[in-house]
């Protein structure tokens, strides 16, 4: 029992990181932009669908315990706003600016959601972010799978628009101007206002996927979107195959067990005055894994192929 | 029948005295040319003339240092490549630029202008009309792979194509657009002199169908065949410009140019 209850907790939590990794594969994986400033976008996700879903809370803006779809589309926007923004600012400029910049961005963001403190609560996040299925809390077997079903159906949702989009003329025309964007131009595809429509369309999936996130722990602060995430999100993009969809979900799974076990067995046998300090094993492993993929299958485990057009 | 020389004064496409330098070398020197509507110009000279150079600048993928391009009327100097298409300019590479991982047929497609499918998720909000643009764009992609005996190769991905298929390719994809003025910058380089035939006379049809053409070819047969008048460049700036016959004979572009042999 206790094994089935961790299996569904596991299985959650690694599904909502197959949300943001799906978000960046479709920025880096099929369009080439480099975003290392993954966590602001989830952050923004995060305390938008927080801040609108909670009940009032006194020495608080917010809390507008608005039900938890529109929080979660808010979210979505939110970050789509964000990516847009950045994208427009940064990429007409050269491609590295685009990376110093989400940079930037994320590290702005945090600094944002530790000192507005009488929106974001500062230092000390949100709490009570209504968890969905909260009704059933009592039965922690049912809440569990129900709130399993509930990510892994919206996983399955985003994989099916974000396929349906790659598979399309658009994800066509994008392929293309990541293959060459001079011949792409010439073509009359303007890779600039594909690269910003690419950006914001991750950058709506990583704030859905904050949003997730935020409802499924029930508080959120700002430690919860520090380097170390964008990190984990690229390590399961590069180790599941960046390009593929279906990659990007299977990395995140992967990825996040590694994490898990090596915490678990971190917790187990280093002694308890040491484990801070050994959590960084943590960083380590998945490091290890990244260096490992990088070796033996430098496309990961489920590479991109050249998509063959279907049979008519 | 060609259009006549005369026909030229109202050119569909002009550079007005450009200039283009890299670094400390003057590729194009204040080269000015017109391209009339309907015309089939050819432009030949010495390797490194600034030929290339001055179709990048024709097709914005480069901006010029200074003078002007016209393009149906319109000043286009400063206006980018994807722009230039929209307005009816096409182009092909001289070394061809096919999308190596995708499959022949996606080069094809994305050649194809105005696909609704290319709007960001029309695929979901405009299902019909997406799937009857496509159909239209593939079947037309059909029709050009097989009129470059690229048929059997459809589904393979660009990369495996040998260096002759690649310019068939790079024509082909180019033909989806149907450009009302084409730059055509070697494009019978390589192919085998049976295709060249078939591609030589292609081109004179799409000519005698109204598109205007620029011709860069060193195969000064093919000019001859194909180009009433022509103009030839050498070290960036204009060096002769008339009837193919007249110009070609001309002692100081057999010099720079042609040599003794021909
Ligand atoms: N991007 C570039 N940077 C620097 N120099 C360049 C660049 N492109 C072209 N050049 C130089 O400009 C000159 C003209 O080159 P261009 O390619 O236009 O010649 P071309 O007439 O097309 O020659 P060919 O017949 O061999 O194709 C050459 O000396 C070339 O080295
Ligand atoms: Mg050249």
């Amino acid at each position: 029992m206790e094994f089935v209850a961790y299996a569904t907790f596991f299985g959650t939590v690694a599904l909502s990181y197959a949300l943001i990794t799906l978000g960046l594969n479709v920025q880096w994986g099929q369009t080439g932009l480099f975003n290392v400033g993954v966590a602001a976008f989830v952050a923004v996700g995060a305390y938008t669908s927080a801040i609108l879903t909670t009940p009032a809370t006194e020495g608080r803006i917010g809390g507008f315990d608005l039900p938890l779809p529109v929080g979660w589309l808010a979210a979505a926007a939110a970050a789509a706003l964000l990516a847009n923004l950045v994208a427009w600012l940064t990429i007409r400029l050269r491609a590295d600016y685009l990376a110093i910049t989400t940079f930037g961005v994320a590290v702005a963001v945090q600094l944002a959601v530790l000192n507005l403190t009488p929106l974001t609560g500062g230092p000390f996040g949100i709490t009570f972010i209504p968890r969905p299925f909260g009704a059933w809390a009592s039965d922690p077997a049912l809440f569990g799978f129900a709130n399993l079903a509930l990510v892994a159906a919206t996983v399955l949702a985003v994989y099916a628009v974000l396929e349906c989009l790659a598979r399309s003329p658009w994800g066509r025309i994008l392929r293309a101007v990541r293959e060459d964007e001079t011949a792409a131009e010439a073509l009359g595809k303007s890779p600039r206002r594909l690269r910003i429509q690419a950006f914001t369309v991750g950058g709506a999936v990583m704030g859905l996927a904050g949003a997730v996130q935020a409802h499924f722990v029930g508080f959120i602060a700002p430690e919860n979107f520090l380097p170390t995430l964008t990190f984990q999100v690229w390590a399961m993009l590069i180790v599941g195959g960046s390009g593929n969809n279906r990659g990007a979900i299977l990395g995140a799974v992967l990825v996040w067990a590694i994490w898990a076990a090596s915490g678990a067995l971190i917790g187990a046998v280093v002694p308890a005055e040491l484990q801070a300090r050994a959590a960084s094993l943590q960083i380590v492993m998945i490091g290890l894994a990244l260096c490992a993929i990088l070796l033996w299958r430098p496309g990961g485990l489920l590479p991109d192929r050249p998509r063959r057009p279907r049979a008519r | 029948m060609p259009p006549s020389i005369a026909d030229s004064f109202a050119p569909i496409l002009s550079a007005t005295a450009i200039t283009k330098r890299f670094a400390g070398l003057v590729a194009v020197d204040g080269m000015s040319l017109a391209l009339g509507r309907g015309e089939m110009l050819g432009l030949v000279g010495p390797n490194g003339a600034g030929k290339t150079t001055l179709f990048n600048l024709l097709a914005g993928s480069l901006t010029p240092d200074a003078g002007a391009i016209h393009l149906a009327g319109a000043e286009v100097s400063r206006e980018g490549a994807s722009r230039r298409i929209a307005r009816g300019l096409g182009r092909t590479f001289q070394i061809p630029r096919p999308f190596p991982a995708m499959s022949v047929m996606d080069n094809m497609l994305v050649g194809a202008q105005g696909q609704t499918g290319e709007r960001l998720g029309a695929g979901l909000f405009a299902p019909l009309r997406t799937r009857r643009d496509e159909r239209a764009a593939r079947e037309q992609a059909a029709a050009l792979l097989a009129f470059v005996s690229l048929t059997h190769l459809a589904n393979e991905p660009a990369r495996v194509l040998s260096g002759g298929q690649r310019k068939l390719l790079e024509l082909a994809r180019l033909l989806m657009a149907d450009p009302t003025v084409l730059l055509l910058d070697e494009p019978a380089a390589g192919v085998n002199p049976a295709l060249m035939d078939t591609i030589a006379a292609r081109i004179a049809d799409i000519n005698a169908n109204g598109v205007s053409v620029l011709l860069i070819e060193h195969n000064i047969e093919l000019i001859r065949a194909l180009c009433p008048r022509v103009v030839v460049m050498a070290s960036g700036r204009l060096l002769a410009e008339g009837p193919a016959e007249a110009v070609l004979a001309q002692p100081d572009v057999v010099a720079a140019y042609l040599g003794e042999a021909v």
